[in-house]
């Protein structure tokens, strides 16, 4: 077999498992190494190892956050600020502006950089008046048919005695809900911890994206091995077995598309990262924008209803 | 009023205070216990103080459902397992137990019946079956319920009790959260209501998805209903929790739920919405 031949067998794969043609930026980009080398991954069958890997880099102190992405991706960047009830969630920021000269509404999680930040931010879990912020910034973008761009960043939302009294799992609820109603392309991307309903609450996405070293899960590797083992202590057993990183999320069924991250991650080169993921938003966006908003509801309602594995 | 009561406690270094195993008649509240046939005939609250006791699915769905009137669906759905998952014992190995020890092929029940005489489609879950854990199998059969009700314009009666996502199925049990929020969106469009009975516990991946989203919501009295539950955020924030946290009484106090509504009392208030929405 020729390396040709190898790397269409290889592509064919990895299709028939995401039904997509491509790994996203990839293609646009015509980076065949980088291809090559993530196809190399998954034909490898990622490891233990390299799945703790992706874990320890999702979570990076260094690892660009939301805003970080803002800045370099959208112009004219103007921020939303407050839920018009109760308050201003900093755990998830929310704004418009313009990628690649569009107009998009963008939502995110937000961690800190540095413990004042984190506090303020609480660590990027929101309390549901965040979730509650996201959906008015959603309402907007349907209004004006502005595209949704979710960024997931999140070890989940709140876990507190004002956030379940102000509605956790009701907000979390109707986040989804509204995401399933809207009429405009939506597309999300998991840029460092996707955890539990927090993350899912802006992911239900025309197509959701991961970028290559960050995790997907249930619930944070630490959290369910306290469930599972009673010991936290056994986080890399858990993630190992739920197998949270791209490549598995892929196959699964779970996204659509994996972005590429710089060598050695996001955290190396903030700017070429930023770049990596506006080139796999904008296709994702040029593959959408065709399609009458009744039609994308439709298949995005189509997409998740086909998600689960049973007997 | 209870009697006055003089309380001890003796506070061990070491020793960790074992819960005590009560029998599973015995009111965990007051201590009354009951045989089998009183509870049932009682819908499984304590005659003495009002307690609700967990109630089966199969118990449920023969109490709401006019005599004869339910025709299961979807009945051979079962879980399956993506991840050969294994904590301290094999995943399969504990579906299979669950079935053995419950009847239930999973841990909701789905089907078509009436009450009195109204059309309704009936998706009702049952704790017992791995702490009513929503998996892949759990998040079709929903969706499937949701189905039926639009195929044939009835309304959905939907009656939760879950721990929330089912961790064995790992990112999978995730996603049933938007899966079953799609479906229950349908009904939504279509104007066919759909109306939730929330008993304890729900908690996690399913208040977080379609339990909170009934067009009337109702809970049963001492339901346990949060995102986080209670230990968690405990152990979590160190935060001093207030005495009926993430309770159905809290729940009605802050806006979350319509009303509360003991269980002698559900089936006339089900019958009158349904009379209202007819």
């Amino acid at each position: 077999m020729t390396d040709r031949d190898h790397e269409a067998s290889l592509r064919q794969r990895l299709s028939g498992l995401s039904r997509l043609p491509l790994l996203r930026g990839a293609r646009l980009n015509g980076e065949a190494h980088r291809l090559e080398k993530q196809l190399e991954r998954l034909r490898k069958d990622t490891s233990d190892e390299a799945i703790w890997r992706s874990v320890e880099l999702a979570r990076h102190p260094d690892r660009p956050y939301t805003l970080d992405y803002v800045e370099r991706m959208i112009d004219d960047w103007v921020e939303l600020h407050g839920d018009r009830g109760r308050a201003d969630d900093g755990a998830l920021v929310t704004g418009i502006g313009k990628l690649d000269g569009r107009a998009v509404a963008l939502v995110g999680h937000q961690k800190g950089r540095d413990i004042k930040e984190r506090l303020d931010r609480q660590f990027g879990m929101p309390y549901p008046e965040g979730y509650v912020k996201a959906m008015r910034v959603m309402e907007l973008a349907n209004r004006f048919g502005f595209p949704v761009i979710s960024l997931v960043d999140t070890p989940g939302a709140y876990p507190g005695v004002a956030a379940e009294q102000h509605g956790q799992g009701g907000a979390i609820a109707r986040s989804q809900a509204l995401m399933a109603r809207l009429t405009v392309p939506t597309v999300a991307c998991v840029i460092g911890e996707g955890s539990s309903g927090g993350a899912v609450a802006i992911a239900v996405s025309d197509r959701v994206l991961m970028q290559e070293n960050a995790v997907y899960t249930v619930i944070t590797p630490e959290g369910a091995a306290a469930i599972l083992w009673r010991d936290a202590g056994e986080a890399r057993k858990a993630a190992a077995a739920w197998k949270p990183d791209a490549m598995h999320c892929l196959e699964m069924g779970v996204i659509d598309g994996v972005v590429p991250e710089p060598d050695e991650g996001a955290q190396k080169d903030h700017d070429e990262a930023a770049r990596l993921l506006k080139t796999a938003l904008v296709e994702a966006l040029e593959e959408l924008e065709d399609t009458p908003g009744e039609e994308l509801r439709r298949r995005r309602r189509a997409k998740f209803r086909g998600m689960g594995v049973y007997a | 009023m209870s009697e006055p009561r003089f309380e001890v406690q003796v506070e061990h270094r070491h020793a960790p205070v074992q819960a005590e195993a009560k029998h599973p008649n015995t009111c965990p509240k007051c201590g009354s216990h009951y045989r089998d046939d009183e509870l049932a005939a009682a819908l499984w609250v304590c005659g003495q103080c009002a307690h609700h006791f967990p109630m089966g699915a199969r118990a449920r769905i023969e109490w709401y459902a006019d005599a004869g009137s339910f025709q299961e669906e979807a009945a051979d759905v079962r879980s399956d397992d993506p991840l050969d998952f294994f904590d301290l014992k094999p995943y399969a190995e504990r579906l299979s137990e669950a079935e053995l020890n419950t009847g239930l092929g999973e841990a909701i029940l789905i089907g078509q019946a009436t009450l009195d005489g109204h059309p309704v489609e009936l998706a009702v879950m049952d704790f017992a079956f791995m702490g009513g854990s929503m998996g892949s199998a759990v998040g079709e059969k929903f969706s499937r319920a949701c189905d039926s009700a639009l195929e044939r314009g009835v309304p959905l009666l939907s009656v939760t009790s879950s721990g929330g996502a089912r961790m064995q199925e790992g990112i999978l049990s995730l996603m049933q959260m938007p899966k079953t929020v799609c479906a229950i969106e349908e009904l939504h469009d279509a104007s066919l209501p759909v109306f939730t009975v929330l008993t304890h516990p729900t908690t996690g991946g399913l208040l977080a998805s379609y339990a909170s989203l009934g067009d009337v919501t109702i809970a049963e009295p001492g339901a346990l209903i949060a995102f986080t539950g209670p230990r968690v955020v405990q152990q979590t924030t160190k935060e001093k929790l207030p005495d009926d946290f993430a309770l159905a009484e809290q729940n009605l106090r802050f806006g979350h739920v319509d009303a509360i509504v003991p269980r002698p009392e559900q089936r006339p208030y089900l019958s009158r919405l349904l009379r209202v929405f007819a």
